[in-house]
């Protein structure tokens, strides 16, 4: 077995890639040899998560397929990009929080955004606002948890969002820029 | 609901892209799955990681910890138990509700949920891989401490 994985770069390749979900599994099977009950529980919750899943991630990745091709560089860098101010701050707050889904879903989107030109502050801003002020969990956490909860929440959360993306953007992205359009082009296609 | 809007959303530009252009959508298509692909061995990971963590955490362990009476100590508690799980909004909301009306904290309930939407630390994998590993290290650092300054002034502004 291991000869068959050093003759075959692309079967290494898979298996290295793979290895986290790998040991994810086997702890799974280990809790489950431990406490069964738990475990039936834990493969339980593997289903629905794999389901949500499954419903969110297609339509995101479609897309992000149809911007990346129909968004031309220019209009991103003129809405999102170094210049564009406050409307870059409030175009990324309305993206971020008309959003759907969890946070995981923002990533790629972001990185197509930062593919085109937009400012990265702006991108930390969406990933902020992806985050906590998404409108739909807005209005489920104010019937869930009360208007003023929600809205004192809300009100903390827009300043709060911007100055940890101001701060991030100051002094970690302006040091690791290179770094990060690195990942950026491994990532791509 | 939102699922079923963003589908249709999603359905109706394509068609419109299919229209326009049939060979540009093909590539979009094509886009689509290569990124997709991408980072699939980490979502799959992610996901078991989640089910493990959910199913030794229920509902009854978090509230026995994070009560009104628990202080300081039960709101970081609640904040690192909302960093490390990973727990959709629908099903978040009404817990913490259900928590609330039994005792826990005002405080503690606004940190677990400011974590629990702004850290991810079972996603940090699929995170680093975009943005680097001290980016994510650092968004979801200060997103962390930034928990806890929502629950203090929301304690402040609401508490009695």
């Amino acid at each position: 077995m291991k000869n068959f994985s050093a003759k075959n770069p692309s079967m290494k390749t898979l298996l290295k890639r793979y290895r986290f979900f790998t040991i994810t599994l086997v702890a799974l099977g280990i809790l489950t040899a431990i406490d069964q009950k738990l475990g039936i529980e834990a493969i339980g919750v593997v289903g629905f998560s794999f389901r949500e899943m499954a419903m969110v991630i297609p339509p995101v990745f479609i897309l992000l397929g149809l911007l990346d091709v129909w968004v031309p560089k220019e209009t991103m860098v003129r809405y999102m990009g170094e210049d564009s101010g406050i409307k870059g701050i409030v175009l990324a707050f309305l993206l971020g929080s008309a959003a759907a889904g969890p946070l995981y879903g923002a990533f790629p989107i972001a990185l197509i955004l930062m593919k085109k030109g937009a400012k990265f502050s702006n991108i930390l801003i969406f990933i902020g606002a992806w985050s906590t002020t998404k409108i739909p969990m807005f209005l489920f956490e104010m019937t869930a948890l009360g208007s003023d909860f929600a809205i004192t929440r809300l009100l903390i959360n827009i300043p709060g969002i911007m100055i940890i993306s101001h701060l991030l953007d100051k002094f970690i992205v302006t040091k690791e820029k290179n770094n990060i359009y690195e990942n950026i082009k491994k990532m791509d296609y | 609901m939102t699922n079923r809007i963003l589908y249709a959303v999603v359905f109706i530009l394509l068609m419109a892209s299919y229209r326009k252009d049939a060979r540009k959508t093909k590539t979009a298509l094509k886009k689509a799955w290569k990124s997709f692909e991408n980072i699939l061995p980490q979502f799959l990971g992610v996901i078991i990681l989640v089910g493990i963590l959910l199913s030794v955490l229920n509902p009854q362990i978090i509230g026995a910890i994070i009560g009104g009476q628990s202080g300081l100590m039960g709101t970081v508690i609640s904040a690192v138990i909302g960093a490390i799980t990973l727990i959709p909004g629908f099903v978040a909301f009404p817990t913490a509700a259900l928590l609330f009306e039994n005792g826990a904290g005002l405080v503690q309930i606004a940190a677990f949920i400011s974590s629990l939407m702004m850290v991810g630390v079972v996603t940090i994998p699929i995170e680093s891989q975009f943005f680097g590993r001290k980016l994510t290290f650092w968004r979801n650092i200060s997103a962390f401490i930034f928990s806890f300054v929502v629950a203090y002034i929301m304690g402040r502004v609401l508490g009695t």
